[in-house]
């Protein structure tokens, strides 16, 4: 293993990775828990570096604070901070800014560039002794020049945060990805030809990092599938120099619909999850999906929470069109296991997703109330109020139920009972 | 009192409101796709079209202007939350 590992790596000197790019990032082999909601078995990377053309430096990204030494170290072994012409923050997080103030300190000339909506961000980031802190915002398509070499910038914003962009240096055809392509994995030997598995890292990472904004994966795939590539540099994790197109690949197998395929081209996905006591809130759910299944273009699927788990509902979730959640009120509450799964959909994009909910009740049905606020919190949008029966429901009821069901999957489907009406805000 | 009409043009629904009214004290209860993040003019998700009447709201807010810039708002976008409705207008979410 020593045979492969850059003797630089451990002695503060910066690694060569093509002719006049270098990196410059530490090691954080201990770390084990990242950002709170990320474990990792083997630690971190965070990686920097430092570009050089014919009329001086530009550096991509920084490092978390408390290795700050490291990078200036490395930093140093191949130039001093006067011929720093430029900073480029791919992405504005502390684990990548926590050196820029000293930075800006020992390169005070160098001009900063990030992307346009990190402007508020770095103000917000940085907040002391940077009043005069003069930036660039670029957007794609913006170039910097750097005598011989060009950088080329890449907005591919929300990948994980909206300030994300990437950095591309043409003449070498080495993206500097910032944290798309990244992940916790912590190897000295630096590069995927070198480094241990890191398969599950990478997905890992892509699972809890990437999955929310899928959306805007792609749109930065669409950027950066034209360009040739000769590496790919991101900001944690390996260094992908062996075949990068296979993560790229990857990134968009990860992002694409799985369940599109199963169904009819205007087909729509609606899940009915519910859970019961009594039998009284699962005979409502069946008679909801029954009343569903009577419309025409909509694929509903009926779960009872207490015979799954959470991760493969969260799956099904990311998926669906639309959602129904069924709790009865246990002492003026939702019952736990509908709050566990509505507190688990963190990774997943829930934006616009039509929601409705149901419940059996014995004296005051909060459940539903309380359903239904958690799924507009989580940014869903709730068009029809939520149908609470007292206790047992009677034939007639289980009816209502029917109506509800076939009501949601009309929305849903763009049946729009409202066509045209005009109502008073006072019905409302 | 003075009345308006909005029509959310997403679900094809038109409420007559008390002029004054704000987009947010409505577009949930009818269920139309404006969502919503912090509610109070920061963070940008309710980013709203406005289709039609544009001049027929409240003109935005210094607070408001910087969040539509910063969000890269087009000409004729407006945060669902701070908008006041003064006039016949149609909107749908951005």
């Amino acid at each position: 293993m020593t045979g492969v590992i850059n003797p630089n790596v451990r002695q503060n000197k910066a690694v060569q990775l093509d002719d006049g790019v270098y990196w410059v990032g530490a090691l954080d082999p201990g770390l084990r828990t990242f950002d709170i909601i990320l474990s990792t078995a083997n630690g971190t990377t965070y990686n920097a570096y430092l570009i050089e053309g014919s009329e001086g430096f530009a550096v991509v990204d920084t490092v978390k604070e408390e290795y700050a030494d490291v990078f200036f170290s490395k930093l140093e072994s191949v130039t001093d901070y006067s011929k720093i012409k430029y900073i480029v923050l791919n992405h504005l997080e502390p684990d990548h800014t926590g050196a820029l103030p000293e930075l800006l300190k020992r390169a005070p000339h160098a001009q900063v560039c990030i992307s346009q909506r990190a402007q508020t961000m770095l103000k917000a980031l940085l907040k002391t002794g940077l009043e005069d802190l003069s930036y660039t915002a670029v957007k794609t398509g913006d170039t910097l020049s750097l005598g011989d070499i060009t950088l080329s910038f890449l907005n591919t914003p929300f990948l994980h945060w909206p300030d994300t962009q990437c950095t591309y240096l043409i003449e070498r055809e080495i993206l500097f990805s910032g944290d798309v392509f990244g992940c916790h994995f912590c190897d000295p030997r630096l590069f995927n030809d070198k480094v241990g598995d890191f398969r599950f890292s990478f997905d890992y990472y892509y699972a809890h990092i990437m999955r929310p904004f899928k959306q805007w994966v792609l749109e930065a795939l669409d950027l950066i599938i034209p360009l040739s590539l000769k590496m790919i540099a991101p900001a944690h994790g390996p260094i992908l120099r062996d075949r990068p197109r296979r993560y790229v690949t990857h990134y968009r197998e990860l992002s694409t619909s799985s369940l599109s395929g199963k169904l009819g081209d205007d087909e729509k996905s609606l899940i009915i999850f519910y859970m019961s006591s009594y039998g009284n809130t699962a005979r409502m759910a069946e008679a909801i999906y029954a009343g569903i299944d009577d419309v025409e273009g909509v694929r509903v699927s009926l779960y009872d929470l207490q015979g799954g788990e959470t991760d493969p509902f969260v799956d099904l979730i990311e998926e669906a069109d639309a959602l129904m959640f069924g709790s009865p009120t246990i002492n003026g509450d939702a019952v736990k296991p509908v709050w566990d799964l509505l507190s688990s959909l963190v990774v997943v994009n829930l934006k616009g997703k039509l929601g409705a909910a149901f419940g059996s009740y014995g004296w005051s049905g909060e459940a539903v109330g309380m359903v239904e606020d958690r799924m507009r919190g989580l940014k869903m949008r709730v068009p029809t109020p939520g149908l609470r029966i007292k206790l047992i429901p009677t034939d007639e009821e289980l009816e209502d139920c029917k109506l509800f069901g076939r009501e949601i999957a009309g929305i849903l489907v763009g049946k729009n009972q409202n066509r045209g009406k005009i109502i008073e805000m006072a019905e409302l | 009192m003075a009345k308006a009409k909005v029509t959310f043009q997403d679900i094809d629904l038109t409420v007559s409101v008390p002029v004054g009214t704000r987009v947010i004290e409505l577009s949930e209860k009818i269920g139309s796709g404006i969502i919503y993040g912090c509610r109070e003019c920061d963070c940008g998700t309710c980013m709203m079209e406005v289709t039609d009447g544009w001049n027929n709201l409240s003109n935005p807010t210094v607070l408001e202007d910087k969040v539509l810039k910063d969000n890269m708002a087009g000409r004729h976008q407006r945060l669902a939350c701070q908008a006041q409705i003064l006039g016949d207008c149609t909107v749908k979410p951005a």
